[in-house]
């Protein structure tokens, strides 16, 4: 064999040499494991904290409540669409999950729009009924028509 | 012409014809060919999640927008969404207006007035979990991926922030979140369906406009829904085959 290729050789099998140890410490251990990303990413992506509980935690403690909603129009609600994220209450019922207040959360739903269907939900005008109240002195949360019966 | 020319042209010709016929057939051949797309429908039996959204139940309160900000983490601010409501409003003379006033997380206000509008709906928006996703495919690092249940993640700690996902995506269901710098999007709530719960979006419809399940159970909530109604998907001329369905979709929807 010519020297020079002796030589050109050498140098390439050090190179292939360093790109081999410098991809072993560079590339992490988990890399490949079910595809071209770090498995442990899996894992990680998984061990985030929830902070909604979901409705059956809410029934665990709240059945009474339950029973009075799922006899209206307000039970096809989960408890944390209006009261927020309540693992932190369901660990700790000190903590009080929210109590939303104001016409203002009401009419995110139930504002007069173009967009929802009549059939779909009770709507009304926010400037014309009834201004100047809150909701809640006429309509219970749980039990809108309450009141009216 | 000398000989020697007739017989190393015969011999390039050969070469040449072996070294393409080796280049298709391993093109061809399944695990080279998967290089093509980033993704590969595995073909398991475990689970393989979708989301159906029915536009004919959505009221548009916007608290699958406020509830996914609250669960994950997401800045507050009006430009980063996971998912987002938008309002299209069709007006009689054709045009087409839409708005998305901080996702719809304030609620929405009908701007039209009523003799001009044409017909008006909501249509939720996120991520598309796409079996053949374009995000994952331009990804230079490895640092975004389908999970084996078909959901698209981000590795926040392998990412580098380069955007080009933010790019790719044909629905603007990505950004770069304003804290940790690197791309940010829609898990599908991993950490919630894996423990047997729903995405939080899903758990906070008032209208169970929105339906999670698993394709591959024949019995699945999400199954049943593409049964009994006539879905269609966001963009399907992009060829993304996307896993998000949507009853009620019209024309005018992009």
């Amino acid at each position: 064999m010519p020297p020079q290729v002796k030589r050109l050789a050498l140098l390439f099998a050090i190179f292939i040499g360093l790109f081999l140890v410098a991809r072993y410490f560079l590339v992490p251990k988990s890399f490949g494991e079910h595809g071209h990303y770090r498995g442990l990413s899996l894992v990680e992506n998984q061990d985030q904290e929830p902070k909604y509980a979901g409705q059956k935690v809410c029934n665990d403690c709240h059945d009474d409540l339950m029973a009075v909603k799922a006899a209206n129009d307000h039970k096809t609600i989960s408890c944390e669409t209006c009261h927020g994220p309540g693992l932190i209450h369901a660990n700790n019922p000190d903590s009080l999950p929210l109590k939303p207040a104001g016409r203002e959360f009401c009419a995110k739903c139930h504002s007069l729009n173009a967009a929802r269907k009549a059939e779909n939900i009770v709507q009304v005008n926010p400037e014309e009924h009834n201004t100047g109240q809150n909701c809640t002195e006429c309509h219970n949360p749980h039990d809108p028509w309450e009141k009216m019966r | 012409m000398g000989k020697d020319e007739v017989k190393s042209r015969r011999r390039f010709l050969s070469n040449a014809a072996m070294l393409a016929g080796g280049i298709f057939v391993s093109v061809s051949n399944n695990s080279i060919g998967a290089l093509l797309y980033a993704t590969e429908r595995k073909d398991t039996k475990g689970p393989w999640y979708g989301m159906g959204i029915d536009l004919e139940q959505c009221i548009g309160c916007g608290h699958c927008a406020n509830t996914c900000k609250s669960e994950n983490g997401v800045s507050r601010e009006p430009f980063y969404f996971r998912t987002w409501v938008e309002q299209y409003t069709i007006l009689n003379d054709g045009s087409v207006k839409i708005t998305s006033p901080n996702g719809g997380i304030d609620g929405f206000s009908q701007q039209v007035p009523d003799e001009d509008i044409f017909k008006s709906f909501f249509v939720p928006k996120m991520c598309n979990h796409c079996e053949k996703s374009p995000c994952v495919q331009v990804c230079p690092v490895g640092a975004t991926y389908d999970s084996p249940e078909g959901v698209v993640l981000v590795d926040d700690s392998y990412c580098i922030g380069c955007r080009y996902c933010v790019q790719a995506c044909p629905y603007g269901c990505r950004y770069i979140d304003p804290v940790k710098k690197v791309a940010d999007k829609c898990t599908l709530c991993y950490h919630r369906i894996m423990k047997g719960q729903l995405p939080a979006c899903v758990e906070v419809c008032p209208k169970g406009a929105k339906i999670f399940g698993d394709l591959n159970d024949p019995g699945s909530d999400l199954v049943r829904f593409k049964k009994e109604h006539a879905w269609q998907v966001l963009k399907p001329h992009m060829n993304t085959d996307s896993k998000v369905y949507y009853n009620g979709l019209r024309a005018e929807v992009r």
